[in-house]
């Protein structure tokens, strides 16, 4: 397998244009200063060159979507009986992401495990994932907040992707890793570069040379465990959080919902949407008891199912890619980097300390 | 990957049979399934809970409080604390609803034979311990000495009247009442259920405690049990948390790497010493 092949950068447009009579194609474009995954279209462009502020989690996990809808009939001779029917809405239809960055890819990944895993499956999820192609965009340069390096991945790696596009000098080198990938570069818009996959190879060598040494992330849900019960650290470490929750909109591995219903009259639906454990709604239960109920308990939630509770349940995996989407758009500066290393020194030196 | 996974989000519809007002604050909704198949192959343990639908509102977590051993109907007792609670209260028999059942483990109820068991219960609490109790006391022999403690705030707070009553004339079962405010007419007793608990003074030699209740009672009645001699092991309690898919996928019911929707609602204090303190 692995066939390669050269798309000139003039020609993706229009590449794109012939992929979106098959395919809802969202793709990196802008959107006022911002950079966004969208639907395609060539009026917005395609940005290249910048990690988009939002991930591309929605092709798989839209921030809301219909289960089902009900009809309520009621008889029209007394006694009335109410008869409801339920009529399931599964998506339909192939979705194509362009442009994702290697960290969007392996966040679709995070996501598999929970939603199409071994127990329960949601039917929603594995329909539109199996009718999902990837085609990644490796990347050429490390923004100050990425690190993608720390935490298990690298601004090449091409796991979770279906294509990987390489950049050269006047296009991309595109080479298929699945049977899907293969498919896609069948398109005659393509010039054959079986040759050029030396080239690429070297390209993505000297991006990795310039990724920094720097301490990884990995291993360390032990540590964070021993964390667990310090609420003065989470405390510490949470103080200039608002529970906005954008940080958690923004992460390509986050995948809380909601499940709401809507009526309008006789009938209705049941949808789900986005949310996010940073509220303080998100446990707050009739009873008016809430088991996360400060700010700290929420930040240990969200940096302990990351970087420990996750990664215990699915073989040491960490459900944080290390995008920096989180960092880069959080309204107080918030450093998921500096709060996890915190973390680790303060593991350290109370392990330390017990072996005084 | 595979093709057709079966639609978990997706309700049964049902039809309440009975509604009976337990207390001013707590129905009990008696429901079958619509479709004689689901109901005949429906197969559930006790401790297990479902989510409750009214299409239109939204859907609550409810253990089903029938036991297994008895399966003429699914039953249900909801205390009205909201939106959703307040819109099942208006339902009456011959109404629709949704459920999504049976959702998460079950009381070890294997593990506990030939030991004596005491079940305190306070409030709504009592619903999860009935499912296991009636089990216990249809398979009788299996247990041990049954001790049940069950505390409400007033007499007329007290769930499941009609079952009270028989419990205390069987001999085969000890049963005390607590309340937190008396009335000139109540025979039993008043007080916090951990203090009463000290009170009778289990012992725990050869005993598993079942306790249900809000989170407050249970932090009582937890210490109480351990001053009692309780270890950890011997101490079975069932959570509440906010569920919205009660498949393990949404996140919201989380301590830790448990999920309660899945992994619980049923939990030894020995396992939620192992989680983070977010009871
Ligand atoms: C495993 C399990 C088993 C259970 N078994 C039973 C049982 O057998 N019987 C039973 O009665 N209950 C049981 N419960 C509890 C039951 O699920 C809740 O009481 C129920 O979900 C409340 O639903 P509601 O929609 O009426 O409440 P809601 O309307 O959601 O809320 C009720 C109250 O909570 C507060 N609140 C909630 N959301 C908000 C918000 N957004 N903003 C401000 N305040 C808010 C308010 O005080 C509100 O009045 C169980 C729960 C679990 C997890
Ligand atoms: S974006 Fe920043 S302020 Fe908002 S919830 Fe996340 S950490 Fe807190
Ligand atoms: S936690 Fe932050 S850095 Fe990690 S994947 Fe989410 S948004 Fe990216
Ligand atoms: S209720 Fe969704 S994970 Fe438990």
């Amino acid at each position: 397998m692995t066939t390669a092949r050269f798309l000139k950068a003039r020609d993706i447009a229009p590449w794109l244009e012939e992929l979106s009579t098959a395919y809802t194609v969202l793709a990196p474009a802008r959107h006022g200063d911002t950079v966004v995954f969208r639907d395609f279209n060539p009026a917005n462009g395609i940005d290249m060159e910048h990690l988009s502020a939002t991930p591309a989690k929605k092709a798989l996990l839209p921030p809301c979507e219909t289960l089902f809808e009900y009809k309520t009939t009621k008889t029209e001779e007394p006694p009335y009986k109410t008869a409801i029917e339920l009529h399931p809405t599964l998506p339909e239809g192939k979705v194509l992401v362009f442009g994702a960055r290697p960290c969007d890819a392996r966040a679709m990944q995070i996501f598999d495990r929970v939603y199409d895993g071994n127990q329960a499956r949601d039917p929603y999820y594995t329909a539109r994932r199996n009718n999902a192609t990837i085609v990644t965009l490796a990347c050429d340069h490390q923004e100050e907040t990425c690190f993608c390096d720390r935490v298990g991945g690298s601004p090449v790696d091409a796991t979770g992707s279906d294509v990987l596009l390489t950049p050269l000098k006047a296009g991309y080198v595109a080479e298929a890793l699945t049977d899907k990938g293969e498919t896609l570069l069948n398109s005659t818009t393509f010039m054959k570069a079986d040759g050029l996959k030396q080239e690429a190879l070297n390209a993505r060598h000297k991006m990795l040379e310039q990724v920094p040494d720097r301490s990884s992330f990995l291993d360390m849900e032990r540590n964070l465990l021993s964390l667990f019960s310090d609420l003065g650290f989470w405390d510490k470490t949470a103080q200039a959080c608002l529970s906005c929750g954008a940080c958690t909109y923004l992460c390509p591995t986050c995948y809380c919902f909601n499940i709401t219903d809507e009526s309008h009259g006789d009938s209705g639906k049941r949808i789900r949407t986005w949310d996010n454990c940073m509220s303080s709604q998100f446990t707050l239960e009739g009873s008016g008891h809430n088991p996360r109920p400060t700010k700290a308990h929420r930040m240990r939630n969200r940096i302990g199912h990351k970087f420990s509770y996750y990664p215990q349940l699915h073989d040491k995996t960490l459900a944080c890619v290390g995008c920096g989407r989180c960092i880069s758009n959080c309204p107080v500066s918030f450093d998921i980097r500096n709060a996890v290393a915190c973390a680790i020194q303060q593991a350290d030196a109370a392990r330390e300390h017990a072996h005084d | 990957m595979t093709n057709n996974p079966p639609n978990v989000y997706l309700p049964d519809m049902a039809t309440i049979v009975e509604v009976v007002q337990e207390t001013p604050a707590i129905k009990t909704f008696r429901v079958v399934l619509n479709s004689e198949e689901r109901m005949r192959a429906f197969h559930f343990e006790p401790g297990q809970v479902g989510q409750l639908s009214v299409l239109g509102v939204g859907e609550s977590t409810f253990v089903i409080n029938s036991p297994p051993t008895r399966k003429e109907f699914l039953q249900f007792s909801v205390m009205k604390v909201g939106e959703l609670t307040g819109h099942l209260h208006k339902l009456k028999a011959g109404d629709q609803i949704g459920v999504r059942a049976p959702l998460g483990n079950h009381f070890p109820y294997a593990s506990m034979k030939g030991k004596n068991i005491v079940f305190i219960g306070g409030g709504i609490g009592m619903a999860p311990l009935r499912t296991l109790l009636l089990f216990m006391l249809d398979n009788r022999a299996d247990y041990g000495d049954i001790t049940l403690l069950y505390g409400a705030r007033s007499p007329r707070d007290m769930a499941f009247g009609y079952e009270v009553e028989e419990w205390l004339q069987r001999n085969d079962m000890r049963t005390v009442l607590t309340v937190d405010n008396g009335t000139p007419e109540w025979q039993h007793k008043v007080g916090l259920i951990p203090n009463v608990l000290k009170e009778i003074n289990p012992g725990p030699e050869n005993t598993v405690a079942v306790t249900c209740g809000p989170p407050i009672m249970i932090k009582f009645t937890v210490q109480a049990l351990q001053e009692l001699g309780f270890d950890d092991e011997q101490v079975v309690t069932t959570l509440e948390k906010r569920m919205k898919c009660g498949v393990g996928i949404c996140g919201r019911c989380n301590i830790g790497t448990s999920y309660v929707c899945k992994d619980g609602p049923v939990y030894t204090l020995a396992q939620l010493k192992q989680l983070p303190a977010e009871m």
